[in-house]
């Protein structure tokens, strides 16, 4: 099922939340949706769940136009929310009753899918607990659970990983890849790098209400204006001639000089390694020390936005 | 079943079991009201078994030690409207401003020789003191009738036969109500179950404030479910609430503190089914204006107090003063109690619970639109 962001906009007042904002997510395709503090992304995650109706711009699903309150298109979506919505007074299954309920869910066919989804979720022993006896991965996969029950087949987590342990976190990547497996559309929002470069087929990256771009990881990685990063140190700083003639070598983006380390930002290290040496050693200096880094996400994080994923 | 009433029936359901898990909710709303009652009915008189009028204690202090100021004291000791004490004039003063006793009265010496000559305006009056507790001013009117009553009896016996003057005519007294005795307890259950059952509209109300904060409420706008749905469904849970209160409270009553429903239980379903609905319809309004959840408890539990207050629930409205009583009347509080108190120990017939049905749901109607125009469906 296809999820379509067309030219989202949403004021708050004199305040633009969401400017212009237009993506698609196809079926079994993981989406990262990612950007800073106030850059959007709650606003249009809550305009692609139908929770609010935009004030230009709409939603599509399949061709169908998303709307707000009893719209019954939002049984095609299923929201993971980034705080835990649970009722800690209620034992795991009546949770998971209330939420099956909500969609018009009762009798075998919830029981089925109540079945089905604390199996996913790896929770069938602890369904008769309080969810406040749980650790907050058991939270998490709980939450989640209650979001596909009735078998979304569009799936928008925000932050589903947030403050649980490493093993609880790849059981909930082993979910979502199985969701996305199936064929379900999939929009994953996080401030963690290793998890978009995990999960995510695609990245859409918004700031100020606007998409600032939108490809797959080795498609931003080649198209952004960032670099790889070579660093190297030397007994001798090199001279001010000698860094006019590195920056001048084809692919070389940026030097630094921080004392003896020169930092060399270049688009290819396979190329621009050598030759750096190779300058540097004709004019005397040595290489005591060198060290190489590729380009990430963060980079390009970094390169749109001004500020770096976990900063948001 | 059609999914929206599956949803609508979840929705209810999980405020009914939260409520019933949450011991600390049962026991404010539940055991709190009626051990308050029962404290409050206690004051006011109790189930009114009792045939014989309370007795006012007094003390006496007889300084002249005459064969009339005997009398005297002999009678006020016999009096069946007092529990009279005999004592020095320094103990009944203490007893008096320690609010042991309501009253007390000393005859001085030469009572007995002067009083017959004042009667007959032959000599001086002789000064008798009353001493009297300041916060029952009232007692002061009633006791210095009592004694007049009592000297003028033995002061008299010896021009009339031996029996002395006497009240010309007996007092017949009669409680008037419809319902089969008055019963302290039913007023005070009607009070405090009003009360305590604000007290959980309000508590449903910081629920939804809660929600917004915790998540849940995005969740279930992203269900497909409609805004009359949401608010409707939380209104039907709070009513629910409210009725399961009221009817354990009221067993209660009923069972153990003997009260009785002398009017129309009819009439009694309907004031308590329109109440419920009120204070849902309270909670739904703190969720819609309210803002930080612990300052939104704190305003409510004080409106609610003074609502209260005001409505009768802790003393009954009629010892009011006039215009307080006339103004009460705008507040829906004062229509529950006093709709409650009808069909309870006042015995009215169903027409009674008409008028304060129609002005409990007219507030309601009131609250459920100040809520809808003022909620913030968009926020989280």
């Amino acid at each position: 099922m296809q999820l379509v962001a067309e030219r989202l906009q949403k004021n708050y007042g004199p305040i633009t939340a969401v400017a212009d904002v237009s993506f698609a997510a196809a079926p079994g395709e993981v989406l990262g949706l990612l950007g800073p503090n106030g850059a959007g992304k709650s606003t249009t995650i809550s305009m692609l769940a139908g929770l609010m109706r935009p004030d230009g711009g709409r939603v599509l699903i399949d061709g169908i136009s998303l709307g707000t309150g009893a719209d019954p298109t939002k049984r095609r979506l299923g929201l993971v929310t980034q705080e835990i919505a649970l009722i800690d007074e209620l034992p795991a299954r009546m949770n998971l009753e209330f939420f099956g309920g909500l969609y018009g869910l009762a009798g075998r066919p919830l029981a089925d899918r109540i079945a089905a989804a604390l199996e996913l979720t790896s929770l069938a022993d602890r369904a008769a607990d309080s969810p406040k006896e749980f650790s907050g991965g058991m939270r998490r996969r709980l939450n989640i659970a209650c979001a596909l029950l009735h078998e979304p087949q569009i799936l928008l987590l925000d932050e589903p990983t947030v403050g649980v342990d490493p093993q609880s976190r790849n059981a909930i990547f082993d979910t979502i890849e199985l969701l996305a497996g199936e064929g379900r559309t999939m929009v994953y929002t996080t401030h963690y790098m290793e998890e978009v470069e995990r999960l995510c087929d695609r990245v859409v990256i918004i700031d100020h209400g606007r998409v600032l771009a939108d490809d797959t990881l080795a498609g931003l990685l080649a198209s952004a204006p960032v670099a790889n990063t070579l660093t190297l140190k030397y007994d001798l700083s090199p001279d001010g001639a000698a860094l006019q003639e590195i920056r001048n070598l084809p692919g070389v983006i940026r030097v630094d000089l921080a004392g003896p380390e020169l930092s060399v930002a270049a688009t290819d290290l396979g190329t621009a390694a050598p030759r750096v040496l190779e300058r540097l050693a004709a004019r005397g200096f040595s290489c005591q020390e060198l060290t190489s880094r590729r380009a990430n996400l963060e980079d390009v994080f970094l390169a749109l936005t001004g500020r770096t994923l976990r900063d948001t | 079943m059609s999914a929206n009433l599956i949803a609508f029936r979840a929705l209810v359901r999980k405020d009914v079991a939260i409520f019933l898990r949450d011991r600390r909710a049962l026991v404010v709303s539940v055991l709190t009201p009626i051990v308050v009652a029962a404290f409050f009915g206690f004051l006011f008189g109790g189930a009114g078994g009792r045939d014989s009028v309370s007795r006012m204690p007094v003390g006496v202090t007889d300084l002249d030690d005459s064969a009339l100021s005997k009398a005297v004291v002999e009678s006020l000791v016999h009096d069946q409207s007092l529990a009279t004490e005999l004592l020095p004039e320094g103990r009944a003063h203490e007893l008096v401003k320690t609010g042991k006793l309501r009253a007390a009265v000393v005859i001085p010496a030469g009572f007995g020789a002067t009083v017959p000559g004042a009667l007959l305006g032959r000599a001086d009056k002789p000064s008798v003191k009353l001493f009297y507790d300041p916060s029952q001013s009232i007692v002061r009117s009633v006791f210095a009738g009592i004694i007049t009553q009592h000297v003028m009896q033995e002061v008299t016996r010896p021009f009339s036969s031996g029996n002395g003057m006497s009240i010309p005519f007996t007092l017949a007294s009669e409680a008037v109500s419809t319902g089969p005795r008055y019963n302290g307890y039913a007023h005070s259950f009607a009070g405090m179950s009003v009360q305590f059952i604000l007290f959980m509209g309000i508590d449903a109300g910081v629920a939804l404030l809660l929600m917004r904060e915790t998540g849940m409420w995005r969740r279930l706008r992203a269900a497909p479910l409609s805004r009359a749905m949401l608010l409707g469904s939380r209104v039907a849970a709070t009513t629910l609430i409210a009725m399961l209160i009221l009817t354990v409270v009221y067993a209660v009553a009923i069972f153990v503190f003997g009260v009785r429903i002398a009017g129309s239980f009819a009439g009694f379903a309907m004031i308590a089914l329109a109440f419920a609905v009120l204070a849902a319809t309270t909670g739904l309004m703190i969720a819609a204006v309210g803002g930080s959840v612990a300052a939104t408890r704190g305003v409510a539990t004080f409106s609610i107090l003074i609502l209260v207050m005001l409505g009768g629930a802790w003393v009954p409205a009629f010892l009011f003063p006039e215009w307080l009583q006339s103004a009460s009347k705008i507040l829906p509080t004062r229509w529950a109690v006093d709709g409650f108190d009808a069909m309870t120990w006042r015995g009215l017939p169903l027409q009674t619970a008409f008028t304060p049905v129609a002005v409990l749901l007219a507030w309601s109607v009131l609250f459920a639109l100040i809520a809808i125009s003022r909620f913030d469906w968009e926020g989280d």
